[in-house]
Parts: structure tokens; sequence; C-alpha cells
């Protein structure tokens, strides 16, 4: 059988089975999906569909800002959203700070699973003191709110970069401070269901074949200890984005020339109570939609995943 | 016996079950020590099959794991056609004995790694030890393995939750094969498995031995599978062996109390009436035997002695039994 | 033999899913009288303890008993609601399973769990029912009894658990007792004193016993009678001396002739080819016929029912064979009477 073959077998496989089954009789979980994927894919192909690049100073126009929505009283086509202070098209600043978000959030999940993937496969398999040590770090770790720890990092951090790099660097910061505060879970996880793997008959079988722990942990257990990954994954991939949200909102994420939808929100709260509503109303409804339509696909692939529950 | 492939001597491993440490110190709660092989010594020789008996926690599982290297003896040696393989240094050095020596364990359903293809687990010890190489080659190779043991090669494709658990007990086989191994160590092989799809296991692993000239180290807690299947067995309790020698001699004339008590309690299929000697009693913890002889206090043969001297083996015929009622001459007649 | 204590008629299990129904226990009859021990045994997958589950009323959904009636002295139970079953069960029917640990409630002491489960059935001041729960441990000969009575289960080994979990069956005298590998994780020399005990109960109190196993020593030790289940559907059903010695069925047969026996030392044991079939995936005709030697053609299409005497009947095409000429091939539809 060949690659491609096998490739079939793998789908027809997957469409045959419980999970797509479960899938397709929650019509919760096919909505948020079809949500959450319309929003991602608009992210990422947001210069596409958007009139206007809000991230471009030269194509605003203050004689714009403070336009109101479409359907308004002085409502233009061109600003279907409408507009902020600084003339920026709601629509695609929206659509391009959607893409800062989505892209930070899915960037540090990515982060906090190899270093929490990594970390929880040697505490759980090696076991002992280093299990002792990754395991310690890793309570102190969670025991400070994920918020105040991306703060701290922020800080820190941004107090040892130099200056001129810290713009182009803001981002890596943000990244890397989400990512350093979500981490425990994965390893807390991944160290649980390696140590119930590293009991079970076939990683002996892999011990007397004579294979090296290294590759018994990462060829063997590591397939089988990524199913909760996943689940934990996407509900974390909701709390990054908000988590980036607020950290904006405070002032401390992304850079406010490149606004994420954090940064929107907190330049629309000023205009909240002067009548420019629509400023911060609409990125708000798409984070909390994006971050709701995410955590529902993740609590399905929680239960669909727990043979229990089935 | 001259042609020695397996040599155990003296072997010993204690798991330490101690409270944590901080427990101990507030508590002031001992240390304790599970003593599950406390002293074994047997030669298997080539071509035969060795086979261990005893109830749950006598030790005889610790003692495959011990053979194969999962565990490190605590004291003892062990010797693989010459090689010492004592320690996990020595282990280390002699890479090509690990390669001659293989395991089929108990559970058919937790021993195969569900994520995998049946072609890549068998396939990974011939590319672990580059026994063959290409793809294609490899491919082959394992067409080969898995119709030697039963199954078409076109298996290969699938995963192991489509097969039954008989036929992934042939893909355990067919993986153990793949080292072209000397010497397998069968945990409780067939325990798991329903009774015809035992024989058909059983019946593979003789034709197998026949074929290849296997040496197996066989563990069971059923008297009848061993009796079918070995040339010489070993009683164990409570991590000793009490008596061992050829299979016909140890089923035909058992000395040892606590093998003429496992024999009598077997069920009879044949309902032949005889009268059944009542058992009395469970096995005590390990943790914390009885003084003497492990076995005294079941044993209907029981003397002071016994409960303070732990009887060594001697030589009885063509077995050996550690029993001082068997010293002393003083057993009764064995029914037979 | 006295009149059946439980009677089962044509029952039939069956588990829908999304992918078909699948019948897990099809078309069985039998009976039990008082004081007998009728003894199932089977392959996993036989639909042996869903039989043991349906008497008892604990299929889990979304399994159910299609069709089929089963009757306690002449008395229906399988339509009765879930209250007036479970005041059957435990006071008509015990139940004692396979693993003990789950049988018990680890956080109640053994004393507690006996008194309620004899005070929910028996109409007796906690001091009757504490005396009660004593002489129940005593009878099913735990030493030390009064000691013990207020141990928890974890203090028991498993053995003494296993003796627990039967004191706790017959807290109410039932006279049915469902016995659901009882033996099976237990060591050999404990499942013989299990068995022993058993039998006494069966003969002392009348106690009629079904007795589930894939054992065939146990049963051979125990049982009266035995009915040998394949893919959901009896193959044979006899007196056990005369399954044993003289199968009817060709998978009794294999199956007799796979357990290695010690004295009778062969090179090989008979083997049965393949195995038994998946319920999604069970074979028209007579289910066993893929792996059956002795298969003719009427054996691809043709489902048998049980042929053979009163006592002693086959659902096998061979039996026709044989009982065509002398008494006629009159099937019998309820196997054991």
């Amino acid at each position: 059988m060949g690659p491609v073959s096998r490739m079939q077998d793998n789908f027809a496989r997957f469409f045959d089975g419980d999970i797509w089954h479960s899938f397709r009789t929650s019509p919760v979980t096919v909505v948020a999906t079809v949500l959450a994927v319309v929003m991602i894919v608009a992210a990422i192909i947001a210069p596409l569909i958007t009139p206007q690049d809000p991230f471009d100073p030269a194509s605003l126009d203050l004689m714009d800002a403070f336009t109101g929505p479409v359907w308004g009283a002085d409502g233009v086509w061109r600003f279907p959203l409408g507009t902020d202070d600084q003339g920026r098209d709601l629509y695609s600043a929206i659509l391009y700070g959607s893409r800062i978000s989505i892209g930070v959030g899915f960037a540090s999940v990515l982060l906090s699973i190899v270093i929490g993937v990594t970390l929880g496969l040697i505490a759980g398999y090696v076991g002992g003191t280093t299990d002792a040590v990754i395991m310690r770090i890793a309570d102190v770790q969670i025991s400070f709110p994920a918020l105040l720890v991306a703060l701290l990092l922020n800080g820190v951090l941004r107090a040892l970069l130099p200056g001129s790099s810290q713009e182009t660097l803001a981002l890596v910061v943000i990244i890397f401070s989400i990512g350093m505060s979500i981490w425990p879970q994965f390893a807390r996880t991944v160290r649980g269901s390696t140590m119930v793997e590293k009991s079970k008959e076939y990683v002996q079988a892999a011990r007397v074949i004579g294979l090296s722990s290294r590759a018994i942990m990462f060829r063997h257990v590591l397939p089988n200890v990524m199913g909760p990954v996943l689940v934990i994954g996407t509900i974390n991939l909701a709390i990054a984005v908000l988590l980036e949200a607020t950290l904006s909102f405070l002032g401390v994420g992304v850079p406010p020339t490149e606004p994420s939808l954090g940064t929107l929100i907190r330049i629309g709260q000023d205009f909240l109570f002067s009548g420019e509503w629509w400023i911060v109303i609409f990125p708000g409804i798409f984070l909390a939609l994006l971050v709701l339509s995410v955590n529902l696909l993740g609590d399905w692939l929680r239960d669909a995943l727990n043979p229990k529950l089935r | 016996m001259t042609d020695a492939l397996l040599k155990v001597d003296n072997l010993v491993r204690h798991f330490d079950v101690s409270p944590p440490w901080l427990n101990r110190v507030i508590e002031r709660r001992p240390k304790s020590v599970v003593k599950a092989v406390d002293g074994i010594g047997f030669e298997i020789g080539r071509g035969e099959t060795f086979s261990l008996v005893g109830e749950s926690g006598c030790g005889k599982s610790t003692v495959a794991r011990l053979v194969v290297g999962l565990y490190n003896p605590t004291a003892g040696t062990l010797e693989f056609d010459g090689i010492d393989i004592s320690s996990g240094a020595a282990r280390a050095r002699n890479r090509g004995a690990q390669r001659r020596m293989q395991m089929i364990f108990q559970d058919p359903y937790a021993s195969l790694n569900p994520r995998w293809r049946v072609t890549d687990i068998v396939a990974e010890p011939i590319r672990f030890n580059k026994l063959v190489s290409g793809d294609a080659a490899i491919r082959v190779r394992v067409g080969e393995l898995l119709e030697q043991v039963g199954l078409s090669a076109a298996d290969g494709e699938k995963y192991p939750h489509e097969f039954s658990g008989g036929q992934r007990q042939r893909v355990s086989i067919a993986r153990a094969l793949a080292g072209s191994p000397e010497f397998l160590v069968c945990d409780e092989p067939t325990s798991a498995l329903d009774v015809s799809v035992q024989a058909q296991i059983l019946n593979l692993m003789k034709k197998l031995q026949r074929e290849l000239g296997l040496t197996y180290l066989f563990i069971s807690h059923d008297l009848a599978v061993v009796y079918h299947v070995s040339t010489k067995v070993g009683v164990m309790y409570l991590g000793r062996l009490v008596e061992w020698g050829e299979t016909e001699v140890i089923f035909n004339a058992p000395r040892h109390p606590y093998t003429r008590m496992l024999l009598d309690a077997i069920p009879d299929l044949d309902m032949s009436g005889r009268a059944r000697t009542p058992v009395a009693g469970e096995v005590p913890s390990p943790i914390d035997p009885p003084s003497g002889c492990a076995f005294h206090p079941r044993c209907p043969l029981a003397t002071d002695r016994c409960r303070s001297e732990a009887p060594k083996p001697v030589s009885v015929g063509a077995a050996m039994v550690a029993c001082h009622a068997v010293e002393e001459n003083r057993l009764p007649e064995w029914h037979g | 033999m006295a009149e059946p204590l439980l009677t089962v008629r044509n029952l039939r299990v069956e588990f829908p899913t999304r992918k078909g129904t699948l019948v897990a226990v099809d078309d069985i009859s039998l009976s039990i009288a008082p004081g007998e021990v009728l003894g199932v045994v089977g392959e996993s997958g036989a639909g042996k303890s869903m039989t043991g589950a349906a008497i008892i009323g604990l299929i889990e959904p979304p399994g159910r008993v299609a069709s089929g009636e089963i009757l306690l002295d002449g008395r229906r139970i399988d339509n009765l609601s879930y209250d007036e079953m479970r005041k059957i069960r435990g006071k008509e029917i015990g139940a004692i399973f396979q693993d003990p640990l789950t049988s018990l409630n680890p956080l109640y002491r053994v004393s507690r769990q006996l008194v309620e489960t004899i005070m929910t059935h028996l109409d007796l001041t906690v001091k009757q029912a504490r005396a009660r729960a004593l002489d129940l441990l005593k009878e099913v000969g735990i030493p030390a009894a009064e000691e013990r009575l207020d141990h928890y289960p974890h203090q028991f080994s498993g053995g003494m658990r296993q003796r627990v979990v039967i004191a706790l069956a017959l807290c109410a005298e039932p006279r049915l007792i469902i016995a659901d590998e009882p033996t099976t994780a237990l060591d050999v020399s404990i499942q013989a004193q299990i068995i022993t005990l058993l039998k006494r109960l069966c003969s002392e109190h009348q106690t009629a016993i079904m007795l589930v196993t894939h054992d065939m020593g146990v049963i051979a030790e125990t049982a009266d009678r035995v009915a040998v289940m394949y893919a959901g559907r009896i193959a044979e059903i006899g007196p056990v001396q005369d399954v044993i010695k003289r199968a009817r069925h060709p998978y009794t047969e294999g199956l007799m002739g796979a357990i290695p026996t010690i004295g009778g030392r062969h090179e090989l044991l008979t083997q049965i080819d393949g195995s038994m079939p998946r319920l999604t995936a069970i074979p028209e005709g007579c289910a066993f016929h893929p792996r059956c030697p002795q298969a003719h053609f009427k054996c691809h299409t043709v489902r048998p029912d049980l042929i053979g005497d009163a006592s002693h009947s086959a659902s096998c095409w061979l039996m026709e064979r044989q009982a065509s000429g002398s008494v006629g091939a009159d099937a019998g539809q309820e196997g054991g009477r």
C-alpha cells in the first residue's frame, strides 16, 4: 500500500469513526467550528477581502474619523462597520487585528505545547529527582495567575532589551510570556498520561528490544499522550487569545501602530460614552465569538476523546 | 548439564516500598522492603522449556523481568550463553546478548502500541538491530514473520485494535521473533486468552520451538499449561523456588507439600471423584514473610524446625526440593 | 427433577448501535431447579455474562431484552419496573461478580454493608441484623469473624473478599444466585476453596446457582448441568458428565480437546482454528460453521435449533443425522427440561 492509499485509508477511517459521528450529531459544535474556521480564514486572507490596510498610516485619513456604521446616519459603504479616531476602517482593522490575536494565540500555544509536552514526557518517563524538579517548577509557575506571569515577563524582557528592538520584538515578547504562563498545564497532563503509558507492556517490549529512553519517549509514548494535549491546546488557544487581548488592552501588548483586537478595544473604550460605541463593540463581539467558538470546540473535543463519556 | 543457555545463580530482587522520607521521619514508620525474588538459582539448557509456576505474588514475573533486563538484580548473577548480564552496565557492554533474547507479554491489549501499524510494530526490532536494510526488504521480512505466526502478510497494514486477542498475541510473537532471538521469555502468554485460542498459541509456540530451536522461559500460574509445554518446571513460593526438576518428576512424584497442594487444587475434568484435600490459608504478604520455611503456616507437615529454620534445597532423584519434611524423610505417600 | 425455579424462554438481548442492532444473546432457553447448579460456559463474547445480567435485570442501556420471557417461580420478572426488580434483586436473586473489589464499597465497613443489605430485605432490628451478618461471615468461612466484621474491604485478601461478597449475596437467603466468574480473579488454591463453599451452600440451603464462567474445570467440579454458549446462542446443554465426556456439538468437542490436562500429555493440543465471530459479523447459518471441521452445506445456510433428547441436546445439524431413524428430530425447545 502506497502513502496515498494509506492516507485515503486514514480518511475513510476517520469519517467512519466515532469522533466524526459525535461531531456530526452535535449542532452546537458544527456551528462553533464553522464560525471559528470562517473567522480564522478571514483573518488569514484579510488583505484580500478588506478595502484598507489599517496598519499603513498613509492609507488613513483623519477626515474619515468617527464615521458610524453603514446603517447609521453618516454611514458609508466604504466603511461598513464605521471608523475609529484615526479614520481606520473598523472592518479592516478587526480582520487585521484578529490576524495578530490569532497568530499570537497559535504561536504561544505551540510554544507552550513544545515546552510543556517535552518536560512532561521527561518528568513522567524518567521520574525520581528529575520529575520532582520539573514539577516543582511547574507548580510555582501555576500558582501565579497567567496574567501576572505575562505582565512580569513582559516588563522584565522589555527592560532588558534595547529600546530600538522593542518594537520589532514586541510580538516575540508577548508570545513568549503567554507561552510561559500556560505550559505547566501541558506538562502536568502529559506527565500523568506518560506515567500510565510507561507501565504498559508495549513500552516494556520496546525496552526489551533495546531502544533508548529517548526513542521510547518520543516514538512510542508521545503519540499515545497527545489526545488530551489536543483538548487542552484548543481550550488554551481561546485563553491565549484572551490573554493577548488583555495585555494589549493594558497597553503592554503589541504596539498601537499595529493594533490587535485588544488594542482596538482599548482605543474604543475611550469613546464608548461619547457616542462612538461601534469602535469598542465590534472588536468586542468578534473577540467574544472567536473565544466562544474555540472554547466550544475544545469542550466537544474533550468529551469526544474521553472514552468514559461516550 | 553442560550446555546451559541461561544460568541464574542466587538471584535476588528487593523492592523498596517504604513510605516517603517525610512520612518515615514524622510518623516514625520503618522502611519496608518486598523481597519479590529472594535467592533463586536454576539453569535452562538450549532448546528446553523451563517453566516457573506459582500463585500471584510469588515473584515469577519478577524473575522474567530480571532475565530480560527490565529490572536489575539486587544481588546474584545472570549468565546468558557464557556472557554476564547481571547488571545494566554488563548488558550495555553486550548488546548482542540482549538481541538474542526477547519477551512475550501477558496482556495482548497493552503489549502493542495502539498507534502503530502492525508492520511497524514487527519491523521495529529489525530496524533497531539493522538486521535487514531497505524498506522493501523489511516489508518482505515482516510479511514472512506474520505468515510464520499464522497471520497473513496483508495484516501488516492493520492497527492492533482490528485484531482479536489471539491474533494480537500472534503479532506479539512475530515482533519477538523479528530480532531472530534464541531465547524467549514468555510471561503468562495465554492467561488472558480463551481456551480455544490458548490452544492455538501454545501449539504455535511449540511449532516455533521445533522449527527455530528456541529456548523458552515460561511463566504461568496454570499447572496444566505448564505441564503441557515444559521440559522442566520450577515451583515458586514467596520469592523462592521450593521444588524444581524434570516436568514428569514434578507432576508425577511431587515432594514439596506446596507443589502437592497446587496439584490437588486443580479442578478435575475427568471427574474421577478423587477426594480433594481442602486447602487452607492464603499466600502471606511478601513484605513480612513467615519465619523459617515461608510455607509453614499453610503446611500440614510443619514442625518447630520449619518455623525457625529455612530449608535448603536438597537433591532428591531428578528434582531439587527445599523442605525439611523431605530431608527428614517424614513425607506421606503421594496419591498420584 | 423438581419444578424449575428459574425458567428462561427464547431470551434475546439486543444492543442498538448506529451501525445496526447487535444481538448479544439470541434465543436462549434454559431452566434451573432448586438446589441445582447450572454452569454456563463459553469464551469471551459468547453472551454468557449478558444472559446472567438479563436475569437480574442489570443490562446496561442501550442494551435491552428484546424478546423472550424470564420466569422466577412461575412469575415473569423480565417486564418489571426498576423498583420492583430492585426488590427481587438481593431478596430472591443474589449476585456474585468476578471482581470482589467492585462489589464492595471501599468506604464502608463490611458490617455496615451487610447490615444495610439485610435490613433492606428482612424485617430485623439493627442488633438482629448484625447478629445475622456475623452468622453469614462464619458461614462463608471467614476466620475470626467477630473481629473482621468491622474491617474495611481493603483489609481482606482477595479470597476473603470474595467470601464477603458471597455473604452479601446470601443476606436475604435468595433462592437463586447468579455467580459471574466468581473464581476467575483468584489463585488456584483459593479457587478450590470458593468452589467448595458454593457447593456446600447449594446443598444446605437448596439454593439454585447459575455459574457463569469460561473455565471448564470449575464447571466440571461444581455444576450439575452445563450450557455451552457460542456467539450468543446455546451450542449444547446437558448433564455435566455427558457434555464433558460425550460432547455432541463439535464446538464443545473442540473446546474439551483444547484444554491442557495433567496426565494425558500430547505433543499438540486439539485446536479450533479461528476465533469467535464478533457480534457485528455473526455468520449466517450455524455461527460455528466457519470453524467447524464437520460443516456441510446445510450448516452454511440454515441455523440449527437445539436437537436431542430432553436432558442433553445440541444445536448442530449432525444431531439430526444421528437422531433421524430413532426418536425423530424434535428440537425440544427448552433445552434442559
